[in-house]
């Protein structure tokens, strides 16, 4: 028996504008609104609208033996309420499917775990309100930032109350092991680790319309019969990805809507198959052995560390000048205070900022909306010298 | 020799212009032009134009009333080119392949290299020279000298005999902290020694031309920068100002400018008092270096940034500034504490500077000397005295600076040149 669990991540930054030296103390507002709904309207039309619908195709054309999960941030639900309330709706009806899982995540996609675990379990607590808001749905599984993951954030998270983690099966955290199980966590009493396989996961995410890789052209049969093979030595194939992968990061012509159109019933062709979500793999399938995960894991980069954040000075200055601010945050009182600072939390920001542009220089750049990593450092320094100033002039 | 000024037709060439300038020449050669248009010379102006730009639209800006020039007495000739002043022959590479769909059509017209586009521009300069009226030609650093010099053998040829003068603004010691290319060099120097008069910015650059490239001293003549003074100016208020002090350093990130030095000096200061900013204006090689630096410093919180400012924005930088720094490891004159001080706000400038020359109302200290540098800035900032006297006597002083001073100057010198060559 061999278990699909599909996860994507669904979220958009607030993007910076540019804040000009010469408008430093007059807090001129701080996104850029226009590039934002921009860019939240060009991906719900090429991603989110079509791909949700899709899936509800595909769950009611198998009665729900095709099924999914989601994370869904909390910044990324507040674009939609604001620009794109249909994207809402087309989640909404996914969920009212019962074949759709929802997980929870910080509510503004943050590292705020390595910096200040109060932020992190407020964040935490505002998207599982969020969850219950619109959908109306508590989450059971949880899933940090990008993936971070170590015995802390599964510590934290059991004692929030949920039943399992979602992490990276990076090779260097498993060794020999097969990430095709069930794991549980070291330094909780009963929690379950569902780990990433992220070689079929980025053939799907990454590599499927690179034409110099072995594999391409990824058909589902090829796909479907690469996972057939786990059979007999997995439980679970935990395939994790941003949502985005299909019609944004893979565009449409490079068939990625076919790929997923036809994925479902090529893998029930074969009888031990299924789909699961997160909570059903947990329910299903017992631990096979409990991982100690000391350092940090993420699922970014070849690294699948931190560096991709905080991998140079400019990230690492940027990232600590800003959780310094928060005990006087809080004392301010100020709730626009609050949510600009928590909005700058974003990891994507600090994401902008990075210089390594090896084998993973071009994911970067097309996520960058910057020139240059530098541009993107002082967009973000020069705001956070105005909201000092906020700051400054709040607490008198 | 003809005392009348109006008799001197000047063939100009130069490299950039404003609006379309990076630097500090543009801004010399259009000062000096409207000095010089002023007093009465007539000028044909050469210069590169940015490849991509329509060439109606280039001589329309070029031309526009606004910026103050007589446009009866200028001409602008523009000749198809990526050429920027700054630019180092490895920036030219990847300027090129910027272009890359401009010049798939045009390829052929390119040179492979920067010095096969300063050999078209003198090429350039030939044509012109056939074509135009002219008795002195007058060439701004040293991209333009092998035009200067084919023009004169063009004039030669058609019994004008029109002297050169070669005008140094920068030199390749300065632009390359000491390390120069040896093709920039030698065109330098080639240029220096066929040309019948120099003129230096400042006595500094003047010595560096004397000590460097081997020319006789007393072909060479100083002719300071200028500035036409602006009344009034910007009447805006800073929020920052209400909480911070600001440090300015305005100039291109280049190793000449020391926007390593100044960050040095940043450091300093920020450990005496927390609340002070400093602003960083300008783009260059140096700037991905320069930012990752105030990180690495951890001062990134107290460092601004901002792109290459135009025009307005340059007095608007100015007076957001408590004080303007000017931190150039060599600098042959140095224009900007000059704006500066038109625009009321106090300048600390390195000693290595032509501009330390003639100022007296600022404060002049070692560049290397970075201790000194912050306890100086420091004083301003705080001594209300000091800072007040500062600004009010700089405004006096500069009050009384224009380029009709330099453009005397120069047209003494044509006149010098023309009689003898006559």
């Amino acid at each position: 028996m061999v278990s699909i669990c599909f996860y994507f991540q669904v979220h958009q930054p607030y993007r910076l504008r540019k804040y000009s030296i010469f408008d430093i103390g007059n807090n001129g507002g701080y996104f850029n609104n226009a590039k934002n709904r921009e860019i939240l309207q060009k991906v719900a039309k090429k991603c989110y609208l079509p791909t949700n619908k899709l899936i509800l195709d595909l769950i009611n054309e198998t009665d729900g033996k095709f099924k999914v999960s989601y994370s869904i941030t909390g910044v990324v639900l507040d674009q939609f309420e604001e620009y794109m309330p249909d994207v809402i709706e087309s989640f909404q009806k996914l969920v009212d499917t019962g074949y759709v899982e929802l997980l929870d995540e910080t509510y503004y996609h943050s590292l705020a775990f390595l910096y200040s675990e109060k932020e992190f379990r407020e964040q935490v607590k505002l998207h599982r309100k969020k969850m219950k808001e619109v959908f109306g749905y508590k989450p059971k599984v949880f899933r940090n930032t990008e993936l971070v993951y170590n015995n802390r954030v599964a510590y934290l998270a059991e004692k929030m109350g949920y039943k399992g983690v979602l992490a990276e099966g990076a090779d260097y955290i498993l060794g020999w092991r097969s990430p095709n199980f069930v794991y549980r966590a070291k330094m909780a009493t009963d929690m379950k680790l569902l780990l990433k396989n992220y070689r079929l996961s980025d053939d799907i995410a990454f590599r499927f319309s690179e034409r110099g890789w072995e594999g391409w052209p990824l058909t589902t049969d090829k796909f479907a019969a690469w996972v057939n093979s786990i059979n007999g030595n997995g439980n679970v194939v935990n395939l994790f990805m941003d949502y985005e992968t299909f019609g944004e990061h893979q565009w449409e012509d490079t068939g990625i809507f076919n790929f997923l159109r036809y994925l479902p019933h090529e893998i029930l062709k074969h009888p031990d198959n299924d789909f699961k979500t997160p909570t059903e793999v947990i329910k299903a399938y017992k631990p096979v052995a409990e991982l100690d995960i000391r350092n940090i894991v993420s699922w970014a980069d070849i690294e699948r560390d931190l560096s991709a954040w905080l991998g140079n000075q400019m990230q690492k200055s940027a990232i600590e000048k800003l959780y310094e601010l928060e005990n006087i945050v809080r004392e301010s009182g100020d709730e626009k205070l609050l949510e600009d600072w928590r909005r700058l939390q974003t990891a994507d920001h600090f994401y902008y900022m990075c210089t390594k542009w090896f084998n993973d220089g071009d994911v970067h750049k097309y996520f960058n909306v910057y020139d240059r990593p530098h541009d993107s450092f002082i967009a973000f320094m020069n705001t956070l010298m105005d909201f000092r100033i906020r700051l400054k002039e709040m607490s008198g | 020799m003809d005392s009348n000024t109006s008799n001197i037709k000047v063939l100009m060439f130069g490299w950039e212009f404003p609006p379309f300038n990076s630097g500090g020449l543009g801004v010399a050669c259009y000062g000096l032009t409207k000095g010089l248009t002023r007093q009465g010379a007539d000028i044909v102006f050469v210069l590169p134009k940015i490849a991509g730009t329509l060439d109606e639209e280039y001589m329309r800006i070029l031309a526009a009333d606004k910026f103050g020039v007589d446009r009866d007495k200028i001409k602008f000739k523009t000749v198809d080119s990526i050429l920027k002043p700054y630019m180092s022959s490895k920036s030219y590479v990847s300027e090129k392949s910027g272009l890359e769909g401009f010049l798939q059509e045009v390829e052929s017209i390119y040179g492979s290299d920067l010095f096969s586009e300063v050999r078209r521009y003198s090429k350039y300069a030939k044509i012109v020279a056939s074509e135009e009226d002219f008795n002195v030609i007058h060439c701004h650093d040293w991209l333009t000298y092998p035009a200067g010099i084919a023009a004169k053998n063009i004039a030669r040829k058609r019994g004008m005999n029109a002297p050169l003068i070669v005008h140094v603004h920068a030199t390749e010691f300065d632009r390359t902290g000491g390390h120069p290319n040896q093709y920039v060099y030698d065109l330098e120097r080639n240029g220096m020694h066929v040309a019948d008069y120099i003129i230096t910015v400042s006595n500094y650059t003047k010595s560096i031309v004397v000590k460097h490239y081997g020319v006789d001293p007393g072909k060479v003549h100083v002719v300071h920068n200028s500035i036409d003074f602006k009344e009034g100016g910007i009447d805006e208020k800073f929020r920052i100002k209400d909480h911070h002090k600001v440090v300015l350093f305005l100039g291109r990130m280049t190793i000449q400018k020391g926007p390593d030095h100044f960050l040095w000096i940043a450091k300093k200061i920020s450990e005496i008092d927390d609340d002070v900013r400093f602003v960083m204006v300008g783009s260059g090689d140096m700037f991905p270096y320069i930012v990752e630096e105030a990180a690495n410093l951890g001062i990134g919180d107290k460092v601004l940034f901002s792109d290459f400012l135009n025009g307005r924005d340059v007095d608007r930088a100015y007076k957001m500034a408590d004080v303007y720094v000017m931190s150039s490891i060599s600098e042959p004159f140095g224009i900007t504490p000059l704006e500066a001080m038109n625009n009321g706000t106090p300048v600390i400038i390195s000693k290595q500077s032509g501009v330390s020359e003639i100022l007296r109302n600022c404060i002049v200290v070692d560049f290397w000397d970075t201790n000194l540098m912050a306890t100086k800035i420091l004083s301003i900032l705080n001594d209300t005295e000091l800072r007040n006297s500062l600004v009010e006597k700089g405004l006096n002083e500069i009050r009384n600076f224009s380029w009709d001073q330099p453009a005397g100057k120069c047209i003494d010198l044509y006149k010098k040149a023309i009689s003898e060559v006559v």
